[in-house]
């Protein structure tokens, strides 16, 4: 039997590797594929290695090791890709982020919120007008004060929002929440006085690091070294140097500003945190009750689980998600207008989340990447074709949702369900992000 | 008293009944289909942005012969703008929605086809006849043929709310009286017995979203007709209203689609004459979110079967 998600994610590595081949030539496409293949590697040995008495040790170890890895072949990006590149590679944090917290709300608790983009919104006008760039200008604050607050605001919002609505069957959430997307896109447009109207807001002013912080130099000085270190062994392990060899980023600072690897990086490290958060709470009792919710909501009321308070956890969380990734928007590119917060965002999240495979925390990390990959692979296309590519998101969800409910990579207890058949519904309780990120789900 | 419920109320009531009537027309295939599958179909405006653009082409098509353009023309541009929604809304059911129905998936699937394959449709006119509106060849020229009081009513609309009248008592009459409505009506009760009773279900699925798109494709020709332009996404706000529209008037209920739909038109254009035109789509937003707060069944319960 062919099995398919290591085949799709096998394939999705190729492409990643023939890329970084195409756009750095072939010494850092090899050594992404050793990363990307050391990544796989890890639980794969451990399995292999550690006797069965000891799978308590490879539970607790599997997982904090393979996403350490990937996260540290992330954070290595940097060094070969260029500017064009680096927009991309915060492009991606950006949606990999929007799909990880869509992913709690559809994936998890089986909520279809098709105006998840509004909470992308909030977050990136509330940078917008807190940072005092908007026509309010109440407050001048900075990036990091301004996270709290949008949290706050996300929680309200989704509060707001859940409440009345969550109580709801599922066809009805998904087009209220689809009406909320466009009231807020709406709002934003129309209420100039708070948000600049159809212009939007411009010159926000990009994230920077307070002078003050002797920890965040720190932590930058410390990337900066390694980096540096791992420049300047990579091309003394190279011989023919000159040629081929790495440019060493000194000049390429750490600041934030404009420069967009700052930004990355942040965006990476909030990833790997809501990664954590996220699978934390999805093996807990809040993820079994999300479960529950999703498989009968029915039967799940009648044994005693709060319904409506956990998809009002699942909502909240991915709301605030949406909010942060809706800041670090902001603040990077510096100017937000409505047009950016349509429906279509809204879907091309979803084929995201769908894509890499419904309640699976790493399929959306693939997904969100996947997605924003596609429209750069179609730029030598014409630009007609270009401009109807939201139709392939569209044909992307049709497909998934006959031949593969559930994703490239699945989760197992997911595919059982979104089968229909009678496969066994629950995997074991550690079933999650470890063998899943690194060898392609497991069976 | 505010301008909009004085002076400008007749106004703002004759064209909330004509959107009302188009918004109605939509609805009723949402509440079909709802009726039966107990799914929404989330493709449904792109069933009405089919019956508008088959209507476009086939009167480009006549007066590209040199034809002139009159009243007549628009019941041409019927036929071929319900025969497209209908044809749309069976290639639906048949491709985004059957296979799943096989597989006895998971409600979340269909709803995800169903935005999916939106989004794929309107992307193909998208790609078929660009990004820009395209204007739809007078047929019925604006004449005043009623005036009350301050207010005058057009012919086109008097044609829009007549056409919708005409074709919403003709399916409730098909949906109560003939062999096909009955069976509608059966699997809409009770899918499972119907099925036992011999009644063969996909046909009844079938007939029902052929109904729906009929529906949907007339109203897709007649927006086209009082507005003058349609393209790819001319689906989008209609289709959301058009649901809220059926939820409003309690979904799976014919009579309450029209209701429904009416009443919408009227709230959204006396709410906007109140607050101004840009807050009309948030105004229906609110309407639909204050309904599933406080009656979610709608205003006449959700009449699955008996009294579809």
């Amino acid at each position: 039997m062919i099995r398919w998600p290591k085949v799709g994610l096998f394939t999705f590595a190729a492409a990643f590797v023939s890329l970084i081949v195409k756009i750095r030539g072939p010494k850092a496409g090899l050594t992404v594929a050793l990363v990307l293949v050391a990544a796989a590697l890890i639980p794969a040995a451990q399995r292999r290695f550690a006797p069965r008495v000891d799978r308590l040790y490879q539970k607790r170890w599997g997982f904090p090791a393979s996403l350490g890895a990937f996260f540290f072949a992330c954070a290595l990006l940097p060094i070969w890709i260029d500017v064009v590149e680096e927009e991309l590679a915060v492009q991606i944090g950006l949606f990999a982020l929007l799909a990880l917290g869509l992913n709690v709300v559809v994936g998890f608790a089986g909520l279809l919120d098709l105006g998840y983009v509004a909470f992308w919104a909030i977050g990136a006008y509330t940078m917008g007008i807190f940072s005092g760039a908007g026509p309010l200008q109440f407050a001048h604050l900075s990036m990091w004060q301004i996270f709290p607050i949008a949290l706050a605001m996300a929680l309200i919002t989704g509060f707001l929002l859940g409440a009345p609505t969550l109580r709801l069957r599922g066809d009805y959430l998904a087009i209220v929440t689809l009406g909320f997307g466009e009231i807020v896109r709406i709002v934003a447009e129309n209420l100039s006085k708070v948000t600049n109207g159809s212009q939007g807001i411009v010159n926000i002013p990009s994230a920077s690091i307070p002078n003050s912080s002797s920890f965040w130099r720190g932590i930058v000085s410390a990337f900066v070294h390694f980096e540096n270190a791992w420049i300047h062994s990579w091309n003394a392990l190279t011989p023919g140097a000159g040629r081929g060899t790495l440019p060493v980023p000194s000049a390429r600072s750490l600041e934030f500003g404009v420069n967009p690897i700052p930004y990355y990086l942040l965006l990476l490290a909030v990833i790997m945190i809501m990664v954590i958060v996220i699978r934390r709470l999805n093996n807990s009792r809040v993820g079994r009750a999300w479960s529950a919710i999703r498989e009968d909501e029915v039967a799940a009321e009648a044994m005693g689980v709060p319904t409506l308070k956990y998809k009002l956890w699942a909502f909240s969380i991915g709301a605030s998600t949406a909010c942060i990734s809706g800041v670090i928007l902001a603040a990077r590119i510096q100017s937000i207008e409505p047009g950016t917060f349509d429906l279509i965002t809204s879907i091309v999240i979803l084929s995201a989340v769908v894509l890499g495979g419904l309640g699976n925390i790493s399929g959306a990390l693939i997904g969100g990447t996947a997605v924003t990959f596609l429209p750069e692979l179609l730029r030598s296309l014409p630009p007609r074709l270009q401009d109807a590519r939201f139709g392939i998101f569209g044909a992307v969800l049709v497909l998934m949702m006959i031949y593969r409910p559930q994703g490239i990579a699945p989760s197992r207890r997911r595919a059982a369900e979104l089968e229909g058949g009678a496969a066994e519904t629950h995997g074991p309780i550690g079933a999650g992000l470890p063998e899943e990120l690194a060898a392609g789900g497991a069976e | 008293m505010p301008d909009c419920l004085t002076t400008q109320l007749p106004l703002r009531l004759v064209g909330g009944l004509t959107s009302g009537s188009i918004y109605a027309l939509i609805a009723l295939g949402y509440t079909l289909v709802y009726g039966v599958l107990q799914l929404i179909n989330f493709a449904h405006s792109e069933v009405f942005m089919g019956g508008s653009l088959a209507g476009l082409l086939a009167l480009e098509a006549l007066t590209h012969h040199g034809a002139q353009t009159n009243a007549i023309f628009l019941f041409v541009a019927l036929i071929p703008g319900m025969l497209a929604g209908g044809v749309v809304a069976i290639a639906l059911e048949r491709f985004a929605y059957r296979p799943l129905r096989r597989r006895g998936a998971a409600r979340l699937s269909y709803l995800i086809s169903a935005i999916g394959a939106s989004l794929l449709l309107s992307n193909i006119v998208l790609l078929w006849r660009g990004r820009n509106f395209e204007n739809f060849p007078a047929t019925v020229a604006p004449v005043p043929i009623l005036t009350l009081g301050n207010v005058q009513i057009y012919n086109r609309q008097i044609i829009i709310v007549v056409a919708m009248l005409i074709m919403t008592a003709g399916l409730d009459i098909f949906v109560r009286t003939s062999r096909a409505g009955k069976g509608i009506r059966a699997v809409a009760q009770d899918p499972e017995t119907a099925g036992m009773m011999g009644v063969d279900i996909n046909r009844v699925i079938t007939v029902t979203f052929l109904l729906g798109g009929l529906l949907a494709g007339a109203a897709g020709v007649l927006y086209g007709m009082f507005f003058g332009v349609t393209r790819f996404d001319v689906g989008f706000i209609p289709g959301i209203k058009a649901f809220t529209a059926a939820v409003l008037g309690g979904i799976g209920n014919i009579r309450g689609a029209l209701v429904g739909g009416l009443t919408l038109g009227v709230v959204e254009n006396v709410g906007a004459g109140c607050c101004g035109n840009q807050w009309k789509d948030v105004i229906a937003f609110l309407v639909l979110v204050g309904v599933l707060m406080f009656r979610p069944t709608g205003l006449f319960g959700e009449g699955v079967g008996a009294k579809a």
